[in-house]
């Protein structure tokens, strides 16, 4: 198929062209996120993220300093400061009042009816000159349309790791997701071997049993093992959900794991066999070194399940702070505060960084294991 | 810091619990079945016998708590009121005249068509164009990465893509009415506009799992005979014939694996409509509502039951293709 000499040139073109666009309308999703994670909150909220790059317009109106702390300057009293709160940007124009927000250039001296001067220099510095002292607390307003410059923050990071509890429930998500892989992988190993290559009868049963499991929704677990987990003594916790994703993680785990060890030569088992190793060494020493990339495969697996659960969590995990998981705080973030992009943004990130690393680090084995799962024979 | 030090405890406790069971279990067999001495043929033959049990039974146990006891004890709840007396199939000919039920059920119908569909066509189409270039491989990873995304994150990255700024509040911040507006078009306030507000949320779960459809038609593709492919060109078909009635028909029976895939996993879904809409707008799903009436307000878990066990009905005809085939495949 590689080979159409004739119309090969013009249709790569358009081949290429196309999975551009494809590939574009896939990340740029994702991309808006990340840039607008790094974006202030008033950047954020006032502009696009696709214009982040550019400076970008803003008016502001802000109030300048109270007149009670004007200060004695030559025959006059004068106030200064500068109309940036924080940052700096280019100031284009000015007004003093909300009906000609836009009157003055930059450096223009504008007369106030009440007599005082103001000006506003390109870069927001404001000068308020009066001739005899004045008095009152509410400051002039200025009204400034500024360019700034494109800004980069690691604040919104820095705040939801450490003033909303985002670092909290990663350590909270890690709690969950490290047994909650580790264990059904045991578990399942064993199972598969046992499945795979030892004599037992009921052996076809169980295999279709399994197979019939991968389907099941996992909401009917939640009401019986509730009462159950309730009944026990385990309640809400750690251990309850350790037990459950394992539950619903082991169906796929052993199907995946056998149907890969059931492809082993048999020829080592055998002769392993007859030199007198027993079933738990020759599991340990031959089975589980060759059946690494399965192994690898489901964990990646299990552990993105785990990683991006919400409902399992929500169901079988507390509300307290010990407990709740970063997609659980997401979720309450959007409830509550849906407007506050900044936060939204940089958690969602948090929480997604870690299964991109994962999944771009080890996607060999995630694809392999996908494979093994779904296309037997090609 | 506690945290932390319970957390390291547990994890050593209970990985090396499973450890310490299975390599005790197979101590034990041995000691009591010692494979010398007088008995030592009829030992080893019952020790066959037991071993593969010890290897499953951790598995099973845990398979038939969490799985299989659930679903009948699901079932029998489903048959009582929120008190837990036997109602019969009452909590059923409620659903069946709830309104909100059949709104879910109707959702749940469209995302059940559409999702799988339209991830399959995005897959099939994204494979055979990423097959014949040189980068395809760098674009497979890209679009198939949403895949490591959680549906809470992925709900997060598309509410600000559909985003809404009211008129006087600026310029829009959401990329999709950005792009209305620069077409010349009106903004919008997307998810919630009764029914399509449904599409917009389908469209992050095909946004998910084209990848997963792509990744495995690819390598389907990949498998295809070169010889059929070179006589149909040698016959004079144009790339697309070939790829519509030489490839697709090849890989007929790897298309359906990924369509019955998609089609459970829509079924489960929950985290989107949970956090983009909690199923207002008319967006509600089968999954949502049980946890509705599971946790919200008075919780009826006779009432969630019954939604969970016609999420089961939905499910069960892929139940019984998945087994037919794997039995077919054993044989």
């Amino acid at each position: 198929m590689m080979e159409m000499a004739g119309t090969k040139s013009r249709l790569t073109w358009a081949v290429n062209l196309s999975v551009g666009f494809l590939v574009l309308l896939w990340i740029i999703p994702t991309f808006g996120l990340l840039v607008s994670s790094f974006r202030d909150r008033d950047a954020i909220s006032t502009s696009g993220w696709w214009t982040a790059m550019s400076a970008s317009e803003q008016n502001i109106i802000v109030r300048a300093d109270a007149p009670d702390n004007a200060t004695p300057d030559g025959a006059g009293w004068v106030l200064s400061g500068s109309v940036f709160e924080s940052g700096s940007g280019d100031v284009t124009a000015f007004g003093i009042t909300s009906r000609e927000p836009e009157a003055f250039a930059p450096g223009e001296i504008a007369t106030h009816a009440k007599g005082h001067q103001i000006s506003v220099e390109a870069n927001g510095d404001y000068r308020i000159t009066y001739s005899e002292q004045p008095s009152g607390s509410r400051g002039q307003r200025l009204f400034v349309r500024a360019e700034s410059p494109p800004s980069f923050t690691l604040d919104n990071y820095r705040e939801v790791l450490f003033a909303e509890g985002m670092g909290k429930a990663l350590l909270n998500t890690l709690t969950v997701t490290i047994p909650a892989t580790i264990i059904p992988i045991l578990v399942a190993a064993f199972a598969a071997y046992a499945l795979a290559w030892m004599e037992m009868p009921g052996r076809a049963l169980l295999i279709a049993g399994i197979v019939g499991l991968l389907v099941v929704p996992l909401q009917v677990a939640f009401i019986p093992l509730l009462k159950l987990h309730n009944n026990i003594g385990i309640g809400k916790g750690y251990i309850g959900i350790w037990l459950a994703h394992t539950g619903f993680g082991l169906p796929l785990a052993v199907f995946l794991l056998r149907n890969y060890m059931a492809g082993l030569p048999g020829e080592i088992i055998e002769s392993a066999r007859v030199d007198g190793a027993s079933d738990f060494a020759i599991f340990r020493k031959i089975i589980l070194p060759l059946s690494f990339p399965a192994l690898a495969s489901f964990a990646i697996f299990q552990f993105l399940w785990v990683w991006n659960d919400l409902l399992v969590a929500k169901v079988f995990l507390g509300t307290g702070e010990d407990q709740v998981v970063m997609t659980g705080r997401i979720v309450d973030l959007l409830g509550s505060r849906g407007g506050d992009w900044e936060i939204l943004a940089a958690s969602a990130f948090v929480s997604i960084a870690v299964p991109i690393a994962v999944f771009f680090s080890l996607q060999r084995y995630l694809v392999r294991g996908l494979l093994a799962g779904s296309v037997k024979g090609g | 810091m506690d945290q932390l030090l319970f957390a390291v405890s547990t994890i050593v406790v209970g990985v090396f619990g499973c450890v310490a069971y299975f390599y005790f279990s197979n101590i034990l067999l041995d000691r009591l079945l010692p494979a010398s001495g007088p008995n030592a043929g009829a030992n080893i033959n019952k020790a066959n016998a037991i071993r593969p049990w010890l290897f499953v039974l951790p598995a099973l146990l845990v398979l038939g708590l969490y799985l299989v006891y659930p679903v009948f004890s699901t079932f029998f709840l489903s048959m009582r009121d929120t008190r837990g007396a036997f109602i019969g199939a009452d909590n059923y000919t409620w659903l069946a005249g709830d309104e909100k039920f059949r709104e879910s059920l109707g959702n749940n119908l469209l995302w059940l068509v559409i999702v799988p569909a339209a991830s399959t066509f995005f897959g099939l189409v994204a494979a055979g164009l990423t097959d014949r270039i040189k980068w395809g491989s760098i674009a497979q990873s890209l679009v198939f990465m949403p895949m490591a995304i959680s549906f809470v994150g992925a709900s997060v990255i598309w509410k600000f893509i559909y985003d809404y700024r009211g008129e006087n509040q600026g310029e829009q911040i959401g990329l999709l009415n950005a792009i209305v507006e620069v077409f010349g078009g009106s903004a919008q306030t997307w998810i919630t506009v009764p029914f399509w507000n449904n599409l917009f949320l389908m469209i992050i779960l095909i946004w998910i799992q084209t990848g997963f459809a792509m990744v495995i038609l690819s390598a389907a593709l990949k498998g295809i005979s070169e010889e059929t492919i070179e006589a149909a060109y040698l016959d004079g078909a144009t790339p697309m014939q070939i790829f519509f009635k030489i490839k697709i028909p090849q890989i007929w029976g790897t298309i359906a694996v990924v369509w019955t895939t998609i089609t459970v996993t829509v079924l489960k879904v929950f985290d989107i409509v949970f956090a983009m809409t909690n199923g207002q707008w008319g967006t509600q799903v089968l999954a949502n509502l049980m946890y509705d009436w599971m946790f919200r307000g008075s919780p009826d878990f006779g009432r969630g039951s019954a939604i969970v066990m016609v999420i089961m009905l939905l499910v069960t005809p892929v139940m019984i293709w998945n087994i037919s085939n794997a039995h077919k495949e054993n044989r």
